[in-house]
C-alpha cells in the first residue's frame, strides 16, 4: 500500500531548500506520492527515509522467478483482490507431485504427461509449468535420484524440491541449483539451514507453518536471516481454510501492506479422487494461491484448470482480440468459400479451429468489433448490415476471390437480407449457429 | 509484527428465500459476508442445487449428460423423482417444448407438466420458460396457477416481460427469478423495477447470467463478485437478493463436452472432461458468490454438493 503524502513528508528534511526542483519539502512529498517523482532528487534524504519510502514503493506481494530460462515462470507481485479492480497479473503455477518412492516408470510417466501438456487456447499456449519433487522415502540418495530424471528428462521445467530434511534438499540442490528451484519448505524446526541453503544457491524458500501467526513468526525469522524470496504455506487443506487463510494473506498484503505476508501462496489441494482435486485446485486458481501442486494432470483436468485460470487472469478491461484481416485458412484458392466473424479472440479461434476441422480451405474475415462476440456485437451495433457491408467493400477481398459469396454466422441470420441489399451483387448465405456445425456445413458445399 | 486478522465491516445482508414447502423447503441466502469468510460473517444456509429436467426428452443434450439422466428423460415426473433420489436439493423443470422453434407446446400442457412434476417429489420446484420472453408470459401464468401453493421460484422475468411473470409469481404465491444480462446496473435495475411494481424485494432470486467454463466465465464471475459486494459493503438493498446461476444450459452446448477423444486428444476423456467442465463452472460461480445452481449432470451436482460441503466446513 502506498504511503500518503503526508506520510512521505513526515520523513523529508523539512527545509524546503528546494534541489529537489520543488518550492517545498511538501510539495515534492506529494509528487512522490503520486509517483510523479523519485526520492533520489532530494540529495538530503537519511537513510531511514530511504528505507521506509523504499519499502513502501516495493510491491505489496513480492514478484518472485521460479526456474532459469525461457520456461522460467514469475509469480506473485499482485496489487488487487478482485480481478475487476484492476486485473490478476501472474497467472497461477501449476505443478505436478512426483514423490521419489515413484522413481522409475511412475516418475517417467508424469514427466512425460508434463512435457506434453501444452495446449493452445485462444491464441495462447498454456501448459503444466513446474515439477515438484517430493521427498516421501526420507532417503537422500534416492530423492537425488528422482531430481536427477526430472532435470534429464524435462530440462527446462522449473522445479520445486519438497522435503522438511535439508540434508534431502541438500542432495537434491546439488543437481538443479542453476535452475533456480523454489525449496519447500523451510520450517520453525530447520528455518536456519533451509535458509542457509536458499542464500547460498539463490532459491526461493517457501515457508510451511501451521496457521497465520506460525507464519508470520516463520516469516520474519527467515527475512532476518536474509533471504528475500519466500512463497507461503498457511497448512491449508481444504476448501474452506483455503479461501479465508488465502484472502486473509492477500488482503493482509495488500490492504495493510504487511510484509510478513507479501509472498506469494503456494497451495496443495491433492485428493484421492481427481475431480474432488479438480474443484479444491479451482478454489487456488480464484482465491490467490500463485502456486498449486497437483497429485495428477490428466488431460482432461489440465484442460478445465489452465482455461478457468486463463478466465480469471485476462484483463477485465480489454477483452483479447486479433487484428482485423481476411485470413487465409488452409490453402485457400479464389474459389475457397468465405466467412465472416467478429475479432474477439474466442470467436475466432472457436471458428478458426472448426474451419480447419473441416479441412475446406477457407478465407475468414475478421471485423474489428472491439473484441465483442458476434452476438454481443450485433447487440451492440457493432456488427451490422452496413458495416459489415463497408468492411467486405473495403478488405480488398474481392481480389483474392472468383465469387461474391459471404456466409454469416447463424445467429444474425437476421441480417442477411439487409446484407444483400448494401452489398450489390453477392450472395448472403447463412451458416450454422454453433462453428461447431462448421465442418460438416462447409465439407456438404465442398 | 503481530497479524491483526483484517477483517471487513459488513454493513448489508442477503435476504433468506425459502422455497418449496413442507419438511423438504430450502432456504437460500442469509450471507452476511463475502462468500465463504465464515470468520467474519455468518452463512446461515449453503447454496443449492437443483437439477435441470425439460418437458420433454433430452433429444438435443450430449451424449455424456444423456447417459446420465438414462431413461428417467422419458417423462417429466420420473425425471424429477430420478433428480430427488439423485440427491438434488431442488428440481428445476424448464419447459422448453413450448419454445415456437421447439415443440410449441401451448401453455396448457406446460401448465399439466408443472402440476405432475410438482407432485411427483416434495423438493423445492423451480419453473423456467423455454427463454422466449412473449411464450413465457403465457407459460409461466399457466404453470405458476398450477402450482399453487409449492412456493416455487418462476422465471425467468427479463426487462421484457418482468410485469406478466412478476404478477404470475405474485398472485400465486411463488418466488420469482429475475435475470439481466451480465451487467451489475441492469440487474440492479430490474430489482428496482420489480419492487415499483409491488414484488417484494425478499421474494426476488437474481440472475445475472451465466457463462460456461471458457466462454466468457469471467463476465459473470466478475459481475456477481461486484454485486455482492455492492450487497453487503455498500449496503444496497436492491442488491441484497440471492443470486442463482443456471450452468447445465451454457455448460452442455460448448466443444468441450461433446468432442470425441479422438477429435481432440490433447483434451483428455469426453467423459471425464464434460464433468469437469461443468464442475469448474459451477465451482467459479460458487466462489463468485451464487447461493443457488443448476445443473444438468447428477455425476456433477453430485460432486459440487461435496465441495460445498467442504467450503462450508
Ligand atoms: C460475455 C458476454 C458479454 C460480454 C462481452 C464479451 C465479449 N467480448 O464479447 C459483455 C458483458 C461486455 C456483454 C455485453 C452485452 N451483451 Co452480452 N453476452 C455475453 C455472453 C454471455 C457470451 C458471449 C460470448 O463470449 N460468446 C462466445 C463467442 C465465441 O460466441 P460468438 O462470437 O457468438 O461465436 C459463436 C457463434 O456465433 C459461432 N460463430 C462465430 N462466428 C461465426 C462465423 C460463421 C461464419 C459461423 C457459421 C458461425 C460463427 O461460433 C461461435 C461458437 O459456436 C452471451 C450469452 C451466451 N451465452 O452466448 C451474451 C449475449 C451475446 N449478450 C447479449 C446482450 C444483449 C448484450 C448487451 C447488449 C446487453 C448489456 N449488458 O448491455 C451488451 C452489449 C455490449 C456493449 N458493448 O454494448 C445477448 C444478445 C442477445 C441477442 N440475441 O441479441 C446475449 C446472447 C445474451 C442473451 N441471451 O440475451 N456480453
Ligand atoms: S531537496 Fe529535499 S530537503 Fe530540499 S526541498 Fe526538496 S525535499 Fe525538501
Amino acid at each position: 500500500m502506498a504511503l500518503s503524502g503526508v506520510e512521505i513528508f513526515k520523513h523529508l528534511p523539512k527545509t524546503n531548500c528546494k534541489k529537489c526542483g520543488h518550492p517545498t519539502c511538501l510539495a515534492f512529498a506529494m509528487k512522490l506520492a503520486a509517483k510523479q517523482a523519485s526520492l533520489d532528487a532530494c540529495p538530503d534524504a537519511s537513510e531511514d527515509a530511504k528505507k521506509v519510502l523504499g519499502e513502501a514503493a516495493a510491491p505489496p506481494i513480492r514478484g518472485i522467478t521460479i526456474g532459469a530460462g525461457d520456461k522460467a515462470v514469475k509469480t506473485g507481485d499482485e496489487i488487487c483482490l478482485f480481478r475487476h479492480e484492476k486485473k490478476f497479473f501472474n497467472p497461477t503455477v501449476f505443478a505436478v507431485a512426483i514423490k521419489d518412492t515413484e522413481a522409475g516408470e511412475a516418475a517417467a510417466r508424469k514427466i512425460e504427461a508434463v512435457k506434453t501438456s501444452e495446449i493452445d487456447r485462444v491464441g495462447q499456449k498454456l501448459r503444466v509449468d513446474a515439477i515438484a519433487v517430493i521427498d516421501e522415502s526420507g532417503d537422500a540418495a534416492k530423492f537425488a535420484s528422482v531430481v536427477k530424471q526430472v532435470v534429464d528428462g524435462a530440462p527446462g521445467v522449473a522445479i520445486i524440491l519438497a522435503s522438511k530434511n535439508p540434508a534431502v534438499i541438500e542432495a537434491g540442490i546439488a543437481l538443479c541449483a542453476d535452475k533456480k528451484p523454489l525449496i519447500y519448505a523451510a520450517t520453525a524446526e530447520n528455518a536456519e539451514a533451509m535458509a542457509k541453503i536458499a542464500k547460498e544457491k539463490k532459491a526461493s524458500l517457501a515457508l510451511s507453518a501451521d496457521g497465520l501467526d506460525a507464519l508470520t513468526a516463520l516469516s520474519e525469522k527467515v527475512k532476518g536471516l536474509g533471504v528475500d524470496d519466500l512463497v507461503l504455506d498457511p497448512g491449508a487443506r481444504k476448501a474452506k481454510d483455503m479461501v479465508e487463510q488465502y484472502t486473509i494473506i492477500r488482503r493482509a498484503a495488500i490492504k495493510k501492506n504487511f510484509k510478513p505476508l507479501g509472498y506469494p501462496v503456494i497451495a496443495f489441494p491433492g485428493r484421492g479422487d481427481s475431480v474432488s482435486e479438480a474443484m479444491a485446485a479451482s478454489i487456488g486458481v480464484m482465491k490467490y494461491a500463485s502456486i498449486i501442486v497437483l497429485n495428477t494432470i490428466e488431460k482432461w483436468k489440465m484442460l478445465a484448470l489452465l482455461s478457468l485460470r486463463q478466465n480469471i487472469y485476462t484483463d477485465p478491461q480489454v477483452p483479447m482480440q486479433v487484428a482485423q484481416n481476411i485470413y487465409k485458412v488452409g490453402d485457400a484458392k479464389e474459389n475457397s468459400p468465405l466467412m465472416i466473424t467478429t475479432n474477439f479472440s474466442l470467436s475466432y479461434f472457436i471458428v478458426r479451429g472448426e474451419v480447419e476441422n473441416s479441412k475446406v480451405p477457407s478465407w475468414l474475415a475478421v471485423m474489428d468489433n472491439e473484441g465483442l462476440s458476434v452476438l454481443t456485437a450485433w447487440a451492440a451495433g457493432k456488427f451490422t448490415a452496413s458495416r459489415i457491408a463497408q468492411f467486405i467493400a473495403e478488405s480488398g477481398v474481392e481480389k483474392s476471390i472468383n465469387h461474391k459469396e459471404l456466409i454469416i454466422p447463424g445467429y444474425v441470420a437476421i441480417l442477411s437480407g439487409t446484407l444483400e441489399e448494401k452489398l450489390p451483387g453477392w450472395k448472403i448465405t447463412v451458416g450454422p449457429r454453433e462453428a461447431n456445425g462448421l465442418p460438416s456445413f462447409l465439407k456438404a458445399r465442398a | 509484527m503481530a497479524l491483526v486478522i483484517p477483517k471487513e465491516t459488513y454493513s448489508g445482508k442477503i435476504y433468506n428465500v425459502q422455497l418449496g414447502a413442507g419438511a423438504k423447503a430450502v432456504t437460500i441466502g442469509g450471507a452476511s459476508a463475502l462468500p465463504f469468510l465464515a470468520f467474519e460473517g455468518a452463512f446461515p444456509n449453503k447454496p443449492a442445487v437443483a437439477l435441470e429436467i425439460m418437458d420433454i426428452a433430452p433429444d438435443d443434450w450430449p451424449e455424456t449428460v444423456k447417459k446420465a439422466v438414462g431413461g428417467a428423460g422419458a417423462s417429466p415426473a420420473k425425471w424429477a423423482k430420478f433428480c430427488q433420489d439423485n440427491g438434488a436439493d431442488m428440481v428445476a423443470l424448464r419447459l422448453m417444448g413450448t419454445h415456437p422453434d421447439q415443440q410449441n407446446k401451448s401453455a396448457e400442457e406446460a401448465a399439466k407438466v408443472a402440476a405432475e412434476v410438482a407432485a411427483a417429489v416434495d423438493i423445492p420446484l423451480i419453473i423456467l420458460g423455454s427463454g422466449h420472453a412473449e411464450k413465457d408470459t403465457q407459460v409461466l401464468q399457466a404453470a405458476a396457477a398450477a402450482t399453487r401453493g409449492k412456493n416455487c421460484a418462476i422465471g425467468k422475468a427479463v426487462e421484457e416481460n418482468y410485469k406478466t411473470v412478476a404478477a404470475a409469481a405474485m398472485a400465486n404465491d411463488h418466488k420469482l427469478i429475475a435475470m439481466s444480462q451480465l451487467d451489475v446496473n441492469l440487474a440492479k435495475q430490474l430489482n428496482i423495477l420489480l419492487t415499483q411494481m409491488g414484488f417484494a424485494k425478499e421474494r426476488i432470486i437474481m440472475d445475472p447470467m451465466s457463462s460456461a467454463l471458457g466462454y466468457g466465465l469471467e463476465y459473470t464471475y466478475s459481475v456477481i463478485e461486484r454485486i455482492r459486494q455492492a450487497a453487503l459493503l455498500q449496503n444496497d438493498p436492491m442488491m441484497q437478493t440471492p443470486v442463482m446461476c443456471d450452468i447445465g444450459a451454457n455448460v452442455w452446448k460448448v466443444k468441450e463436452v461433446m468432442a470425441p477423444d479422438a477429435d481432440v486428444p490433447e483434451w483428455g476423456g469426453l467423459e471425464d472432461r464434460a464433468l469437469a467442465w461443468e464442475v469448474i463452472t459451477a465451482s467459479g460461480m460458487l466462489t463468485a458468490g451464487a447461493d443457488m445452481l443448476i445443473m444438468r449432470h447428477p455425476g456433477a451436482a453430485g460432486k459440487i454438493k461435496e465441495l460445498i460441503a467442504e467450503l462450508m466446513g
